[in-house]
């Protein structure tokens, strides 16, 4: 089930949808949006890699395994809770840094969770998906 | 640094891969220094200068009372160099016994967990700290006998000791909760100072025997004792260290550390001298009928346990001292005894007493320590555990609950002791040599240096008691409520007290140990003969109960999971219209509902195109456009989302509805067509549970939005959204600040979800039996 039109439009869709995704995690914490959207989206993105060009290529693009996706996430979840051990705070107290960043606003712990929330979940969307789409493989 | 210190092991642990990827001796060596530096901090830091009752207090969980409370007294502090110092001489033996086993690195991660736990468990002050260090004990020493876990024996063992203290230890929990009711304190200083609040408590006795079942399952105390020698499976540094050493000792601490608050109740101290005195006496006899000489270590290790229990069961203060000072030689002489066992093993490959014999010639070194280490457990002038032997018995002439027996008791026990080591320790170096295949050989030095240094202590400790002496006094004013300073000061440990009747004890028991060892062939002919009858012991009580439960668990999964996924939604379904119309019909008031509500034109366009995709996945007749049709559903109900104001389910319920739809389309991209549909009469049930179900949800909606919501937690979040968590996005600070710990938990659960439809597609029927 090879298509030229949909195989052209998700070479430029796929990067597009990656940077919307990375909008949604990083906006979330003002507007809509947020880690577990972002990681949906930038799963979509790769499940459209695969239906236009198959999971193979797709695995190929990711180049990662997911399921280290779905553990660097985690971890990343578990420590940016931890960061607050440095000053002798309780676990999952929110640490901020006073600087302002163009584009990101201010960057804290809860930015790094929900980073570690995208990961994840983009770790288990392609998990399943590859998973699944292998199995069903005649 | 004390925290630090205690966790240093856990850091350790998860460094040990990178460590073995610079080879395994270098690795091994350097993950031993690690016990081996502990130690001398332990002994530099508090043992010497007068530093002791250092505490530290980091907050953990503030609201629930539960903080990072660690506390190093004297009584602590025993402790503490018995883990470390056993520690540094079974890490670097294994370097050498385990060197061949392919699972070295994984040996390492386990017990320096292992060991850091344990740490744990002595020095924090906190109960539920302490309960969680408990437990990871249990989950390390659980990995560590079934560490050959291609054998059954060893996963049967490691269950059970798993399954024992674990169900102790849950006892344990509620022990500790329920003194938490009775004081409202967490922490053992404060708990301690209050016996007389707690023993007046109407939940005193239940809270008692609660932490006595988490501590008489972790000390293998009678009925719970069969784990112990079944734990024997495990490597022997593994048995030397949690099955001799530490772990089990790890209920007698808790017993000591909480005596404060029990002592002089008669209830506790019946308990324990009962319990200990039963123990003490059927496990010393036990190991008379052992051929194996890790098992005979084993039940004499029981034995002392036992020992120990009745020892703070007698509850005077000198008991308590004769209970530390037994404590620390059984550290020594059983610690060096398994070392030995294990050196026995590697150097002829049996660990069979009848098959050794006058080993003494090929292993001079060892021969040397194992002597050192049987005279102080049989209680042989100079030792170490002479001392604790002449303590022991002072102790137990002592007016007490059961006068004379429990003296009687403690002779006898100490008589078997004196076989046990003579059977376990002297004869497979004397006498004859014998042995069962090639010639055996001598341990090399990263092994024997360990046991030897142990050994020697004991002879030390033997001559030179007083370096030990202060510090057990200070224990003992630790564990013992109000002890008076004179008391304390007058404690002192000597190795020559005269003359006098208890020293004639001594030599009686010695004596009469040396006879019974004479004539041991026919005496043990006879006690191997006996048996008791298979339904007496508790461990068939175990089997049972475990049987039963994998019978019970057989037949809910048959009755609840049978494999139909439309019977699963079937039961959700009703179980939930049940319990929501229950509480919905009787308690609460229907008559707020009212049916007048404006509706606009495009809620019932949305409305027209829900109900119609539904009914075209029921009737439809192909896979796809049922999933289509699905899809539909979803993404209308996120219409309606984004139309009321939740932007962010909305999306996240579009990216959901799309994923799902492909996840589907993958699947049944494959499969055939629907082969025939279910009956008339199905569909009719199905018809009228989802009606039924439709219908609770919308009455119950109707409910919820006829009464007031109640605004404050909008306020709260509102106000404090921005001020707190630096976001104007509610939804999203709640998730990533507010309730980081539940997203936490929610997406391990689906990080758990996605391994499992990996491990269900993946497992063939071919692999393991399993469809």
């Amino acid at each position: 089930m090879k298509s030229i039109i949909l195989q052209t439009a998700t070479r430029y869709l796929l990067p597009m949808l990656l940077l919307f995704s990375f909008f949604l995690l990083f906006r979330g914490h003002n507007s809509p949006g947020g880690g577990f959207v972002g990681g949906l989206v930038a799963s979509a993105a790769y499940a459209l890699y695969s239906i236009a060009f198959g999971v193979e290529e797709a695995k190929k693009l990711l180049r990662i395994e997911p399921v280290y996706l779905i553990a660097t996430g985690l971890m990343l979840a578990l420590f940016s809770g931890m960061i607050a051990f440095f000053s002798f705070d309780t676990f999952m107290t929110a640490k901020w840094s006073d600087l302002n960043f163009p584009l990101f606003g201010k960057l804290g712990t809860p930015l790094l969770f929900d980073l570690g929330v995208y990961i994840v979940v983009i770790g288990i969307t392609l998990k399943i998906l590859f998973t699944i789409s292998e199995e069903v493989k005649p | 640094m004390l925290l630090f210190s205690v966790l240093s092991g856990i850091i350790v642990a998860c460094l040990v891969p990178f460590l073995f990827k610079f080879g395994r001796k270098p690795a091994s060596i350097i993950i031993s220094m690690v016990p081996l530096s502990l130690f001398l901090y332990y002994l530099f830091n508090f043992g010497i200068t007068d530093n002791l009752g250092y505490s530290e207090s980091i907050e953990f969980f503030p609201a629930l009372g539960v903080n990072l409370n660690f506390v190093m007294d004297s009584y602590a502090l025993i402790f503490a160099l018995i883990i470390t110092g056993i520690g540094t001489a079974v890490f670097f033996y294994s370097s050498y016994y385990l060197a061949e086993h392919p699972y070295l690195d994984r040996f390492y991660i386990y017990i320096s967990i292992f060991m850091a736990s344990m740490l744990g468990i002595v020095t924090s002050d906190n109960m539920v700290i302490m309960f969680i260090f408990w437990e990871l004990t249990s989950i390390s020493s659980f990995l560590l006998i079934g560490f050959k876990h291609r054998e059954e024996k060893s996963r049967y063992s490691a269950w059970q000791a798993l399954l024992v203290t674990g169900s102790g230890a849950l006892a344990l929990l509620a022990g500790i909760l329920l003194l938490y009711v009775i004081t409202g304190k967490m922490n053992f200083s404060e708990i301690n100072a209050m016996p007389g609040i707690i023993q007046s408590s109407t939940l005193f006795l239940p809270a008692m025997f609660l932490v006595l079942g988490g501590a008489f399952t972790k000390s293998a105390q009678m009925p719970f004792h069969f784990w112990l020698p079944n734990a024997m499976e495990a490597p022997t540094p593994v048995s030397a260290y949690l099955h001799s050493a530490t772990m089990v000792k790890a209920g007698i601490y808790l017993m000591a550390r909480i005596n404060p608050a029990f002592q002089g109740a008669i209830e506790w101290e019946t308990t324990l001298t009962i319990f200990g005195g039963i123990t003490m006496l059927f496990a010393a006899y036990m190991a008379l009928k052992q051929t194996d000489l890790k098992r005979i270590l084993a039940y004499t290790t029981l034995s002392v346990l036992g020992t120990l229990t009745l020892l703070i069961g007698i509850g005077t203060p000198l008991a308590m001292q004769a209970m530390l000072v037994y404590l620390i030689a059984h550290a020594l002489y059983k610690g060096t005894l398994f070392l030995v066992a294990g050196a026995i093993d590697h150097g002829t490959g049996t660990r069979n007493i009848d098959e050794i014999g006058g080993l003494r010639k090929f292993m001079p070194i060892t021969a040397v320590a194992a002597t050192l280490a049987a005279f102080s457990m049989a209680g042989v002038l100079p030792l170490f555990g002479f001392i604790g032997k002449e303590l022991l018995y002072e102790a137990a002439l002592q007016p007490n609950l059961f006068g004379y027996t429990t003296f009687a008791i403690v002779f006898l026990a100490a008589l078997f002791g004196v076989v046990a080591a003579g059977m376990s320790a002297i004869f497979p170096f004397f006498g004859q040599a014998k042995y069962p295949n090639s010639k055996p050989h001598e341990a090399s030095f990263t092994m024997y240096s360990g046991y030897v240094i142990t050994a020697f202590l004991g002879l030390l400790f033997g001559l030179l008691p007083m370096i030990v002496s202060d510090n057990v006094a200070k224990a003992v004013s630790d564990i013992y409520y109000n002890l008076p300073v004179a008391v304390s000061s007058s404690m002192y440990l000597a190795l020559w007290h005269g003359f006098n009747l208890v020293l004639f004890l001594s030599l009686a028991t010695l004596a009469l140990g040396i006879v019974i060892l004479m004539f041991r062939k026919k005496l043990f002919a006879i006690i191997r003969k006996i048996n008791l009858p298979e339904y007496l012991l508790p461990s068939k009580g175990y089997d049972m109960s475990i049987s039963i439960l994998i019978a019970s668990a057989r037949l809910t999964t048959k009755v609840l999971q049978n494999g139909y996924l439309r019977n699963y939604i079937t039961l959700i379904l009703i179980t939930l219209l049940i319990l929501t119309s229950y509480s919905l019909f009787t308690f609460s008031d229907l008559s707020v509902i009212s049916l007048y509500h404006p509706v606009t034109i495009y809620e019932i366009i949305i409305a027209a195109i829900i109900t119609i995709s539904t009914i075209l996945v029921v009737k439809s007749s192909g896979r796809l456009q049922a999933v289509a049709a699905l899809g539909v559903v979803g993404i209308f109900v996120a219409v309606v989302f984004s139309i009321y104001g939740a932007p962010d389910l909305a999306m996240t319920q579009y990216s959901i509805e799309t994923l799902t739809v492909i996840l589907f389309v993958l699947v049944i991209y494959k499969l055939p067509k629907f082969m025939h549909y279910s009956k008339f009469s199905h569909r009719m049930q199905d018809f009228f549970l989802a009606s039924a179900v439709g219908l609770t949800m919308t009455i119950l909606i109707l409910m919820v939005t006829a009464n007031e919501m109640p605004t404050e937690f909008k306020e709260y979040y509102g106000k404090t959204s921005y001020l707190l968590g630096k976001g104007r996005n509610i939804v999203n600070v709640i998730l990533v600040d507010y309730r980081a710990l539940d997203t936490l938990g929610e997406i391990v659960v689906l990080s758990l979800a996605a391994l499992g439809v990996f491990a269900l597609l993946k497992l063939k029927k071919d692999d393991r039996g399993f469809e």
